[in-house]
């Protein structure tokens, strides 16, 4: 059953009674797909990531470095790609956050565990896959970006990499306890809120961009048109879709709404899912802020395992989804 | 209060932490702080103020704002508790 059919009929009822077009035209058919996305999205948007805050709240970055610096390192590579949910991701925040953790002794791979989960699984990507298509697509995504996390971090701690870090001296953690005084229930739903409503203001115009031309090519675009290129026996459409995905991060709000509407017209949902991937998690501006503190070669080493873990994802469901 | 008071934002000179920077200007204007607003962006003194996300602002080396940018009104409140 379709859990958001009311928004299905309030689209409707706008396009038909309101603007208004000819019932069971063409034109009225895309325009009421077009309201019935935006809606659904918006609403999404919402709930979530004012649950996703909250939550959040409860796990600030120095209490998250607490209970990973005790832990093992598998252990700790799996919980810190669990955290990496949570966490929201504001290239800003990479260095002092892998700083920080680097600062509490928890090793490398650890770290990059949740360096690579913390911008991949996040809530805007979850929401419009959630909203375009459907939770078992959004918990597929979950849980490859989890192993990949988990496993890209095992594989840089087994490397022992520590020597292609900038130098720097960490020196003692200070005053860990400012950011963990106890917060009023009050001040937590304030927090929530505030941050629902920025990320808000940031995305709503590439969703309406983004959903206007998905909407377009859902009703315009024959089906299958694409298929030709980027269907699942195309070799070469799951890298090719990585690297084109690597300097987007910005619009990951706009272009999951174009990417759905391109995997009803014959891109493969392996495919879909790398780029996806690669938008989230490779991203330049991260690199380049990541080279103050480590050498080149080990970013592009980062870069070549997650990539490299993206495209397996890809090739994997693409060819056991058809 | 004859007590000199330092203000410092921390950020990593991204868009975002300058906007913090300048607000925190303003509200310190506005507050009629004698103080001067230091913009500090080297990880090394950011690691020693303890802080793991940015940006941050910190009023005689408290942490009163870390990882977001509240509105102008709550950074002026958030500023004159803790002086």
């Amino acid at each position: 059953m379709d859990f958001f059919w009311p928004i299905k009929i309030l689209a409707e009822t706008i396009t038909v009674k309101i603007l208004p077009l000819p019932a069971g035209s063409f034109l009225a058919e895309v325009v009421s797909y077009f309201i019935y996305d935006v809606i659904k999205i918006y609403l999404l948007l919402l709930i979530i990531i004012f649950i996703v805050s909250l939550i959040r709240s409860f796990l600030p970055p120095e209490k998250i470095r607490l209970v990973l610096v005790r832990k093992n390192p598998y252990w700790g590579n799996i919980l810190a790609a669990l955290f990496g949910i949570v966490t929201p991701f504001c290239t800003c925040s990479a260095i002092p956050l892998f700083l920080g953790f680097l600062q509490a002794g928890i090793p490398l791979g650890v770290t990059f565990s949740f360096l690579v989960a913390s911008p991949m699984i996040n809530e805007v990507a979850l929401v419009m896959l959630l909203g375009l298509f459907g939770w078992r697509v959004a918990a597929i995504y979950i849980l490859s970006g989890l192993i990949i996390a988990i496993f890209s971090g095992i594989i840089i701690g087994k490397l022992k990499m520590e020597n292609l870090l900038a130098d720097f001296t960490l020196g003692k953690i200070l005053q860990p306890q400012a950011a963990l005084a106890p917060i009023k229930f009050s001040d937590r739903l304030a927090y929530a809120k505030d941050y629902t409503f920025g990320i808000f203001k940031k995305v709503w115009f590439f969703v309406l961009l983004g959903v206007g031309v998905g909407a377009w090519i859902h009703g315009y675009v024959p089906a299958d048109f694409l298929t030709r290129f980027a269907g699942a026996d195309k070799w070469y459409a799951v890298p090719l879709a990585v690297i084109i995905g690597i300097p987007l991060y910005a619009n990951a709000a706009g272009i999951i709404p174009l990417v759905s509407a391109l995997t009803e017209k014959g891109v493969a949902l392996g495919t879909t899912l790398a780029f996806m991937m690669a938008v989230t998690g490779l991203s330049l501006p991260e690199f380049l802020i990541l080279k103050k503190i480590m050498k080149l070669k080990l970013i592009l080493i980062f870069a070549g395992i997650v990539g490299a873990g993206i495209i397996f994802t890809g090739y994997l469901f693409n060819l056991i989804i058809f | 209060m004859t007590q000199q008071i330092i203000i410092q934002v921390f950020g990593s000179g991204c868009p975002t932490c300058k906007k913090l920077y300048e607000q925190v200007k303003q509200a310190a204007a506005e507050l009629k702080l004698k103080t001067e607003v230091a913009y500090i962006t080297d990880y090394q003194k950011i690691m020693a103020a303890g802080l793991m996300a940015l940006p941050a602002v910190t009023v005689n080396d408290k942490i009163i704002i870390a990882g977001l940018i509240p509105k102008p009104e709550k950074i002026k409140k958030l500023i004159s508790e803790n002086i």
